[in-house]
């Protein structure tokens, strides 16, 4: 039973990290305003949240399993405070720190009509925190860190959000790009070129 | 029920026009117009909860539906 628990949280941890990656990109491609991944922009917008709440399931077991593992010995705080675990705490702390990060993330998003668009914003750019740090985790703490479909994955993972977030910083992503340049009052262009 | 655009929130993303195609056109840079051409267009009952979830999902959250 042990043994269950134990291969239970390390399974749904790499799931996680998979659907997270998903998230990530889903998410990028939401902001992005156009069709992505062959969908329509409400169905990427549905699916990166419907995709999130799949990834805070398993989340939430990886999480829950480890509590009554008796390798790991996670007391009840170490699932909110970083760093202070008895089972490699470092390596740990990280995965704490991203189920914070991550929670805060959702919290705010459930609550996005009542907290407003910009507080809602700020908080959720933390996923560019949260998901590194969470794969970070991933390949430090776990005991299949030296197993080559870990890194695998890893990998795969890495080099999918590093790709999103290359289109996400190129110029041509979103919809109207020239859009933000016709915000400034013509008149005031030209002080606006002084100034840069 | 009526569709109020909040047009200091609005950034002309386009899930709205998608979602409530048969209320709302994108003008040329991509923002939400009335079909019917009033400023806040009047959402007929079985689109209301089309009209909803384009609530939901704006990301700016710009729009809010009113029921006058």
């Amino acid at each position: 039973m042990s043994d269950a628990l134990w291969y239970f949280a390390r399974g749904s941890g790499v799931v996680s990290i998979v659907l997270l990656t998903i998230v990530v990109v889903l998410g990028i491609g939401s902001r992005s305003g156009k069709p992505a991944f062959g969908l329509p922009r409400f169905a990427v917008s549905l699916l990166h949240r419907n995709a999130a709440l799949l990834a805070v399931v398993l989340v939430a077991g990886h999480v829950i399993s480890l509590l009554f593992d008796p390798y790991a010995q996670l007391r009840l705080f170490d699932i909110v405070l970083p760093f202070a675990g008895n089972y490699r705490p470092v390596w740990q702390g990280l995965g704490t720190l991203a189920f914070d990060l991550l929670v805060a993330i959702i919290v705010t998003s459930l609550l996005r009509h009542r907290l407003g668009a910009r507080t809602w914003r700020v908080v959720h750019w933390l996923a560019y925190l949260c998901w590194p740090v969470a794969l970070v985790h991933g390949l430090g703490t776990g005991s299949d860190n030296g197993t080559w479909w870990l890194w695998t994955i890893s990998i795969a993972c890495a080099v999918t959000v590093a790709a999103a977030v290359g289109w996400r910083l190129s110029t041509g992503f979103s919809r109207f790009p020239a859009r933000a340049e016709r915000r400034v009052a013509p008149r005031l262009r030209k002080e606006l070129e002084e100034v840069r | 029920m009526k569709l109020h655009v909040d047009w200091t929130a609005c950034d002309g993303r386009g899930v709205c026009t998608e979602l409530l195609e048969e209320v709302l056109v994108e003008d040329d840079w991509g923002f939400p117009v009335a079909r019917d051409g009033q400023r806040s267009p009047t959402v007929p009952p079985p689109l209301e909860a089309a009209a909803r979830q384009a609530v939901d999902r704006c990301p700016m959250l710009a729009l809010k539906l009113r029921s006058r």
